[in-house]
């Protein structure tokens, strides 16, 4: 069940990381942050956290948006090489992790908090399910089909694909980089915002989760193949089924698992399933 | 011959002026004990650990996070074995087990390049954090250890010779024909090879010096803490934080990072004792100020001052 959130999450990074070129060390803050406006929706407005989705991905894209034409695009116009700007854009995401985390903190506290939400059995082919995480797994395949599409087969997703390549050629033929960047950029906060919500169904949440999920966020990406969406999406699956499984023996070997996992195959295949 | 003897007496300046501060530092606990003591100490752990960082990765570019994996191995080995030995054996020890592991992980992963270095390293710190409180739980049935207690002024003492130590060792090393081989890797590895660089093995043996210094110093510092677990001991902002601190003061001086961790390390201990609720916060924003309006970092700013500065000067004449 973890899979389909963890597909979301790592192909917003792979967004960010393979298109803007930011390696964003803050993308589990927007996760939290995502997951924290649909609980305080769901608790003081009593909004239906499907609803909420409709409302959480939008503002969180826009705060993105903005976040890359003021910040990001800065840092890229003053950096030497597109090597020192990785290098300071990673920095940056950091501080930004920083602010976002006091900022939450202040604003909702440091407990956990938890709500119940279709929190019932449903029966599928004689096997049960929690109805919940069945409606988070197919939500989560769902957006990141509805993405793949639109990367596939829009004019728009032809513009990012471009940019993904070569952002300089992509200029020359009329795409307008900035623009489109920014775009991708705000794309992966609204992801990470859209699997932080789907996540506040099912477990709870807290204001300082958002480092682990950036981390196994990176460790799909890489599984995947840096820049490769439909690999973080393939990598999310197998990752989420391998954390399934390890769960079931034995519970704190997770992230063991998932951290063997991802240096064996650092060292056999640093390029990951899908990349070149 | 005007000129020589001013570089000489220059030189000499230089030297006198370290002297200076040598010493100084070295007698704060007779004049100014308690609380300046124990935040020098931490101030000289960050100095430590990130000079040990610039060591490797100034030069190479390759961007190493696993400083807290060291620094871990280091507090370990004074949680297990600081009971039963002196505390000088225990550092040495700390050192020389950092060491060892540090050529393991280099032997390993330096083949791997760019990005994927620093998130192997970063994932190694973690599978390292993971395995051992899984053994913990499993097999001791504890979480935590108890780490024996060691007087302040020792502390200090004893992280001052690491400091030095380290400062020296950066300094020969950037002099020396080692530090030109691992310019030349950082610039082009390919070419540095077919120069006769044994590039593998030059960057697994600086790789696994620079570990040794953080080992030392995990080792000290373990005792200040007195409790200790493996979230603490292998705690990832120990990776973040030289990177940060070393890009805040400018790597292109060897000055540049002790500048950058010490007023980095003041700044956080000032924040948080000052504003521990917003603490996160203003240091978010002075990172990203710093990063954008100085991405030379301080030692950047001061010789872009100075230079301006001489312009004027010599407009003026």
């Amino acid at each position: 069940m973890l899979g389909g959130i963890y597909a979301l999450i790592a192909v917003g990074l792979s967004l960010q990381y393979g298109v803007a070129r930011v390696l964003n060390i803050s993308h589990g803050e927007f996760i939290m942050v995502g997951a924290f406006l649909t609980w305080a929706m769901y608790t003081f407005w009593h909004l239906n956290p499907l609803v909420s989705l409709a409302i959480v991905g939008p503002a969180v894209f826009v705060i993105g948006f903005i976040l890359h034409r003021t910040l990001f695009t800065r840092l890229k116009s003053s950096s030497a090489s597109p090597a020192a700007y990785e290098g300071s854009s990673l920095l940056a995401t950091f501080g930004l992790m920083f602010i976002v985390q006091n900022l939450a903190i202040i604003i909702w506290g440091a407990d956990i908090e938890a709500y119940s939400f279709l929190n019932t059995g449903v029966t599928i082919l004689g096997a049960r399910f929690a109805a919940n995480r069945l409606v988070t797994l197919l939500f989560a395949i769902g957006i990141c089909l509805v993405f793949y599409i639109f990367l596939a087969r829009t004019r728009l997703g032809k513009a990012i694909r471009a940019a993904a390549q070569d952002p300089e050629t992509a200029g020359l033929m009329g795409v307008n980089i900035k623009w489109v960047l920014a775009l991708c950029f705000g794309l992966g906060a609204l992801m990470a915002s859209l699997a932080g919500s789907l996540l506040s169904m099912c477990y709870p949440i807290r204001a300082t989760m958002g480092l682990e999920y950036t981390v196994i966020a990176i460790i799909v990406v890489v599984l995947g193949g840096m820049g490769s969406i439909v690999g973080s999406f393939i990598g999310g699956l197998i990752l989420g089924l391998v954390g399934s499984i390890v769960l079931y023996i034995d519970p704190s070997l997770s992230l063991v698992a998932y951290y063997v996992i991802f240096i064996l195959l650092l060292l056999i295949r640093p390029t990951g399933i899908l990349g070149k | 011959m005007n000129s020589i003897v001013r570089i000489i007496s220059k030189r000499s300046f230089q030297l006198g002026l370290l002297a200076v501060i040598l010493v100084l530092l070295a007698t704060v606990p007779f004049h100014s004990p308690g609380y300046s003591v124990v935040l020098l100490s931490s101030i000289f752990m960050y100095v430590v650990i990130t000079v040990s960082w610039v060591i490797f990765s100034g030069p190479t570019g390759y961007m190493s996070l696993a400083s807290a994996a060291f620094f871990g191995v280091g507090i370990y080995t004074s949680a297990l074995l600081g009971d039963t030995l002196p505390i000088a054996v225990v550092i040495c020890i700390g050192a020389l087990v950092s060491f060892c592991v540090a050529l393991l992980v280099g032997a390993l992963t330096l083949r791997l390049r760019g990005i994927y270095f620093a998130i192997f390293t970063f994932g190694l710190v973690e599978l390292i954090k993971h395995l051992t409180l899984w053994w913990e739980i499993n097999m001791e049935h504890t979480r935590g250890r108890l780490v024996v207690y060691v007087e302040n002024d020792t502390i200090f003492w004893v992280m001052l010779v690491i400091l030095v130590a380290t400062l020296l060792t950066a300094y020969f090393i950037r002099r020396s024909k080692w530090g030109l081989a691992l310019q030349s890797i950082g610039e082009n590895e390919e070419a540095a090879s077919h120069m006769g660089i044994n590039v593998t093995m030059v960057k697994v043996i600086i790789f696994a010096f620079s570990a040794l210094f953080v080992g030392a110093s995990g080792a000290i510092m373990a005792t200040r803490w007195t409790y200790i677990d493996p979230g603490i001991a292998f705690n990832p902002l120990f990776s973040f934080m030289p990177v940060l601190m070393a890009i805040f003061g400018g790597m292109g001086h060897l000055l540049g990072p002790v500048i950058g961790a010490a007023a980095f390390a003041y700044l956080e201990e000032f924040l948080i004792t000052e504003f521990s609720e917003l603490y996160m916060l203003i240091f978010g924003v002075i990172l990203i100020g710093a990063i954008i309006y100085m991405p030379n970092g301080i030692v950047g700013l001061i010789q872009k001052l100075w230079t301006r500065g001489i312009r004027r000067k010599n407009a003026d004449t």
